[in-house]
């Protein structure tokens, strides 16, 4: 028999993957902004040695589905797999939250709610009836703090019990007089038909007028007289507005139900969060702290993860490099595995782990922001002048996950309510710097501008934002003409980001830093490495190598951008199945070049490159071609070939373009 | 006497009269709590989306869609 299964289903913001995790022993990507999950997610748990499945699934405020994300929740709800769905309400918001609960009601869902942070509400002075709530909504109400794990082990245990017994529908909600004698009109016609959904719950769509819904019951095949039954029944209610009459209801519902269940205080208490967002979201200053939160970010990641912990990292790289080349050497072994291990393994994949410490730093940073509530403030801010762009506020929330990785940024736009969003958000997403390039800028910062490292570094960043907002503003001028969507938005209350949460984010970051050091950039530098000792008949890491040859048939085409060597070509070549590598190949090429002592990358930088072509090297870098795995994501979310080819060739000219007038303009000023 | 949102300044209550937007953006605006008779207080309205406070939670709303929402000021 397979497992009984539980679904997570809430408003967004509201802690399911809070949840989740604390359920599920599981370590998904929780945030304080609504939309941070997806897509559905699945864990298990298991209550007295019963296993269960467990989904996440990404937040709704109704069963009316507008994004992506909403429509994979949706259809999870109304596909009906679960056996009894736990509903995540947050505390202090309990009225909004509520009226999903209504409708899940109406639906006939087999129900458990989980009243989430009530350690927040309890603050703001808001006490509730837990007894009452439960009896009139005729379900099992639990408190909860999902982040501590308060609680959660009781939701579980009711949601087992819950998914034991029978399940009775019954609606609680009333409607208008009038509404009511349509719904049981609309039942009379649905009585004994086959239809998808329960025909009490279909009668009220029907006549509320749910178009995406309807969509769904004339696509299911039931039968025609059905169909004619819903013709006729809009035919003669054109006029009425029932959704609005059905709506209110719902609110009505909930808001007698919190009247007499929660207790709120006359006068809401100032809370920190308006203290806060006084400064933070001023009319004047809330673009200028957004930059200097971004500096304060980068300077810290320089000062902590380069300055203070990158020594440690290539001291021990090092160090291990030439223990293993001493046993190399003193067990014989033949000389091909002493240059494959020594200048690919440790000066190639060795080049990439030796910023584990830098990223983490700047991962942290990130993961704090993401937990405080920030995020949110950042997409208030921007609204305005993303509007100029033709975008919306909520784009730049995808944006600044793209500082981390374009990947998850690409996803994060499934949360726009508009196609034309999604994909101009989808489409610059790749500008925005992410955590894979930041080694590279490492090694250029190290080597020509160490004492500016945090303001080069924001400057990069920076400077991705603007060829963003451009690009959006070209393509809306081309591709994707027509309005962007509105803007609504929830600000959560600013949130002490929990340590738990802050460190599982990053190392979930930096982990997958490290497994790629280990796989891809391992494939791809051994791959490199062969290429430049073969043939045998010629001279290993020397223009003569399959390598060399590859690299001096790509130089013509950097020539203009001032990086004509062959190995800086290669190196760019190679950051295209992922960006570490573009590190990975320098450092491995280098060493093999230069074979005295000490020549390391950064020596090595020194010597083959100027400040100025470090510059425009740094800025091809963040703006050329995306990653494989970026690539492939945007197929996958755009469900076609064309994009992602697209994407390849546009960013690439882009970038060159770019480089290109760096170097050109530069050397006219003469900083050559 | 009904007011747009927009034209509410910081700390005026309303009340939710009714909602002149798209069918897509009427939807989402009831589901977040904008439905008839819902109080909102104006937290912010200065430049770029107005914020209100509905039910004890803070929602910003674009001006153009602020535009939309009708009040009867309180």
């Amino acid at each position: 028999m397979s497992n009984k299964r539980i679904a997570l289903v809430g408003n967004p913001n509201s802690g399911k993957t809070t949840f989740f995790n604390a359920i599920t022993g599981a370590n998904q990507h929780v945030g304080n902004w609504p939309g941070v999950t997806v897509e559905k997610k699945e864990g298990r748990c298991s209550y007295k040695g019963v296993e269960y499945d467990v989904v996440d699934l990404p937040g709704i405020y109704s069963l009316g589905a507008f994004s992506e994300d909403e429509v994979v929740a949706m259809d999870y709800v109304l596909s009906d797999d679960a056996d009894v769905y736990i509903n995540v309400i947050e505390a202090s918001n309990i009225e909004r939250n509520l009226y999903l609960t209504t409708q899940l009601l109406e639906m006939g869902k087999n129900l458990v709610i989980a009243l989430n942070m009530v350690d927040e509400a309890e603050r703001r002075s808001i006490k509730f009836d837990l007894e009452k709530l439960s009896k009139k909504l005729g379900v099992p109400v639990v408190a909860t703090i999902a982040n501590k794990e308060i609680g959660t082990d009781a939701v579980i245990k009711e949601a087992v019990k819950a998914a034991a017994r029978p399940h009775i529908y019954e609606n609680p909600l009333t409607y208008s007089e009038n509404v009511l004698h349509h719904i049981q009109h609309m039942e009379e016609v649905l009585a004994n038909k086959e239809l998808p959904y329960p025909a009490k719950w279909t009668a009220i769509k029907i006549v509320e007028g749910d178009t995406h819904i309807i969509g769904r019951i004339e696509d299911s095949g039931v039968d025609q007289e059905v169909l004619d039954g819903i013709k006729e029944f809009h035919r003669f209610h054109s006029s009425d507005n029932f959704e609005l009459e059905i709506v209110d209801s719902r609110y009505a519902f909930a808001h007698r139900l919190a009247e007499e269940t929660v207790l709120r205080p006359k006068e809401e208490v100032t809370t920190l969060t308006d203290k806060i967002d006084r400064i933070l979201i001023n009319k004047y200053l809330g673009i200028p702290i957004f930059g200097l939160i971004m500096l304060v970010v980068f300077q810290l990641t320089f000062a902590i993860g380069e300055d203070l912990l990158g020594g440690i990292a290539v001291f021990l790289i090092e160090g291990l490099g030439s223990l293993l080349e001493s046993f190399l050497i003193w067990t014989r072994s033949p000389d091909w595995l002493v240059s494959f291990m020594i200048d690919g393994v440790i000066n190639g994949v060795g080049a990439v782990v030796e910023f584990v410490p830098l990223i983490t730093v700047m991962y942290l940073l990130l993961s704090f922001l993401e937990d405080s509530g920030y995020m949110a403030r950042a997409a208030y801010v921007w609204d305005n002048l993303m509007r100029s762009f033709g975008m919306q506020g909520k784009a730049f929330i995808s944006m600044i996950i793209g500082f981390g990785c374009t990947v998850p940024a690409i996803m994060s736009a499934r949360t726009m309510d508009n196609k034309k969003d999604r994909m101009v958000t989808m489409l610059i997403a790749p500008f925005m710097s992410c955590g894979a390039k930041l080694p590279i800028y490492s090694v250029f910062i190290a080597a020509f501008f160490p004492r500016h490292g945090g303001l080069v570094l924001f400057s990069l960043y920076a400077f991705g934002i603007i060829v963003g907002l451009l690009m959006a503003k070209l393509f809306n001028k081309t591709l994707f003409k027509g309005e962007s969507s509105y803007f609504i938005m929830e600000l959560p209350p600013y949130r002490v980001p929990s340590m738990k949460s802050v460190l599982r984010n990053m190392w979930m970051q930096v982990s997958d830093f490290i497994t790629r050091a280990g796989t891809v950039i391992f494939l791809v530098v051994t791959i490199m490495w062969l290429m430049a000792v073969l043939p045998g008949s010629a001279d290993p890491y020397s223009q003569q190598s399959f390598l060399g040859k590859l690299g001096t048939l790509l130089v013509p085409i950097f020539k203009p951008a001032g990086f004509g060597t062959w190995q800086e070509s290669v190196a760019l070549f190679a950051g295209i199945p992922a960006k570490e590598a573009v590190v990975g190949t320098l450092g491995m090429l280098y060493a093999g070049q230069y074979l005295e002592e000490g020549a390391i990358l950064v020596n090595a930088v020194k010597q083959n490159f100027t400040a100025l072509t470090a510059m425009a090297y740094m800025v091809m870098v963040l703006l050329y071609t995306p990653c494989v795995a970026t690539l492939s994501t945007i197929g996958k979310e755009t469900k076609s070939i064309r994009w992602p080819l697209m994407m390849a060739v546009y960013t690439f000219a882009i970038g060159w373009l770019v480089a290109v007038l760096v170097f050109q303009i530069g050397s006219l000023l003469g900083f050559a | 006497m009904n007011v747009k949102l927009t034209s509410l300044q910081k700390g005026e209550k309303g009340k939710v009269h009714a909602i002149d937007a798209g069918k897509h953006a009427t939807k989402r605006l009831y589901e977040m709590g904008f439905n008839t008779s819902a109080r909102v207080t104006v937290i912010k309205n200065d430049a770029g989306p107005v914020i209100v406070s509905i039910n004890g939670n803070k929602v910003a709303l674009g001006r153009g869609l602020a535009y939309k929402v009708l009040l009867a000021r309180d």
